[in-house]
């Protein structure tokens, strides 16, 4: 029997999605043994239809992107009930991902930032989206947006992560097969990624790391074989679990650390500043302020995908 | 009921722990704010020791190690350092005020300065306020919530039989 499958995004770009499909020629063997019954980005489906189905009805469900709205939440809630294996797909279901940055800010300052203070736009009367509208007998709802950004697994029990931004497309399709042969690893496990970091896959040529400036990638014409830390460009290899084959790198752009922290470390950031401190030769305390001063942004640089998920989880209000 | 501000202490084995013991040896009398952890190396304490500390209830962190040039492992106390300035820049990011962590350097004779810097401490701490970071966390999603939530039949259609 075929396989029965529910695909959503909640706060996301749609890359995962698109990921999906660019498994190429795989896409006709997943049509071969998979049944789709709601995915919002490529078919026409309607929640009714879901919540309509039997608790369990689905084999699987693979949930891209944050939670955050309550629309977000709300369709997370009915998949984990109908469905019998929950996956977060991608960095946002993972562990927060780009929309995960929005926690550096409140709800508040978001809304006033897109709808009245960006640059290109004009909103004289200063009007910001409502959650409830009603007219005569008219009315409209939208969901709610919420203040925090929250991983998949903080709103729902979840079975597997299946990490990326975008996952690697032909990891989807071993991540499927593993559904369909019955082969899936214990609850709670990683799939479609290595345990270790991403230097032991790394092909640049590493040396001793000792780096006395940061540099930003425009700054300078990065040598293309050795090792993005030794050349003083910050890159989150040491701390980022491995298994995207190095997609960035063998790109020329250092890691930013989408697949997440490796093997039992639960914070990707303060890791990374461990790291840093590591290699960086200044003992002089004003040298070493220097360099660090040199870094734009420390806590997005480091934090750039998990901040929902790290330990502190968002700016304190 | 007044602040009594919480502060967890990382002391390295070598220096500041030892200075720590020979304040309490000496009679000197400190704030008893502090709640210390002997580490073998101010270079053993990962940010996110700190961290851990500030969520789980620490109001804030203290961190002592030998003095430069004094490490028993040579260089852990400059790498303690650099940890420190990188730590404290991502912390008022985090909404967290960085004073609420302090770097300094204790030596093994330097019982009465152990005292006066724990003092000094706990008072910046309590002027600052409590940190109550859980609390926080809490407060800032009790109106994320999904507002309709819809009955959904525990047993609905299955559609294979359909």
């Amino acid at each position: 029997m075929k396989l029965k499958l529910g695909i959503y995004w909640g706060a996301a770009c749609g890359g995962c999605d698109v990921a999906i499909l660019d498994t190429h020629e795989k896409i006709l063997d997943i049509a071969d043994k998979v049944d789709i019954f709601l995915w919002p980005c490529a078919m026409d489906f309607k929640y009714d239809d879901v919540k309509k189905m039997k608790d369990g009805y689905l084999d699987a469900a693979l949930y891209s992107g944050a939670i955050r709205n309550s629309e977000n939440e709300e369709i997370a809630l009915l998949l984990r009930r109908k469905s019998k294996i929950m996956i977060a797909v991608g960095s946002c279901a993972h562990i927060g991902g780009i929309p995960g940055l929005a926690n550096c800010y409140t709800r508040d300052e978001v809304l006033k930032r897109v709808y009245i203070e960006s640059e290109s736009t004009i909103n004289e009367e200063g009007i910001i989206p409502e959650e409830a509208w009603s007219n005569d007998d008219e009315s409209l709802e939208l969901p709610r947006f919420y203040n925090t950004v929250k991983t998949l697994d903080q709103v729902v029990d979840v079975d597997y992560y299946l990490p990326g931004c975008p996952p690697v497309p032909m990891q989807i399709f071993s991540a499927l097969s593993l559904i369909w042969n019955n082969k899936l690893p214990e609850k709670g496990s990683i799939i479609g990624a290595g345990e270790k970091a991403l230097c032991d896959e790394c092909p640049r040529k590493k040396d001793e790391k000792r780096i006395s400036e940061l540099k930003r990638i425009h700054e300078v014409i990065p040598d293309s074989e050795k090792c993005f830390l030794e050349q003083g460009i910050i890159c989150l290899g040491p701390v980022t679990r491995s298994g995207c084959g190095a997609r960035c790198i063998n790109s020329g752009v250092a890691c930013r650390g989408c697949y997440g922290p490796v093997e039992d470390v639960i914070d990707q950031g303060t890791k990374m500043i461990s790291a840093l401190a590591s290699v960086i030769e200044a003992k002089e305390e004003t040298e070493i302020e220097r360099i660090m001063d040199s870094i734009p942004d420390p806590l997005r640089t480091f934090y750039r995908f998990s901040i929902p998920a790290s330990i502190l989880r968002r700016k304190k209000v | 009921m007044s602040f009594e501000p919480k502060i967890v202490g990382f002391l390295c084995n070598w220096c500041s722990y030892t200075g720590a013991d020979l304040a309490g040896t000496a009679r000197i009398k400190y704030a008893p704010n502090i709640r210390t952890v002997r580490v073998m190396c101010s270079g053993r304490i990962e940010p996110v020791f700190v961290i851990k500390a500030l969520y789980e209830g620490a109001d804030g962190v203290l961190i002592a190690g030998c003095h430069p040039g004094d490490c028993h492992y040579q260089e852990g106390n400059y790498k303690a350092l650099r940890r420190y300035k990188l730590l404290k820049a991502i912390l008022p990011e985090y909404g967290v005020e960085p004073e609420r962590i302090r770097l300094e350097w204790v030596a093994a004779s330097e019982g009465d300065r152990f005292a006066k810097i724990v003092n000094e401490f706990t008072e910046q701490v309590r002027k600052l306020g409590p940190l109550e970071i859980k609390k926080s966390l809490y407060e800032s999603m009790k109106d994320d919530a999904v507002r309709h939530e819809e009955p959904i039949g525990k047993n609905g259609e299955n559609l294979d039989e359909a």
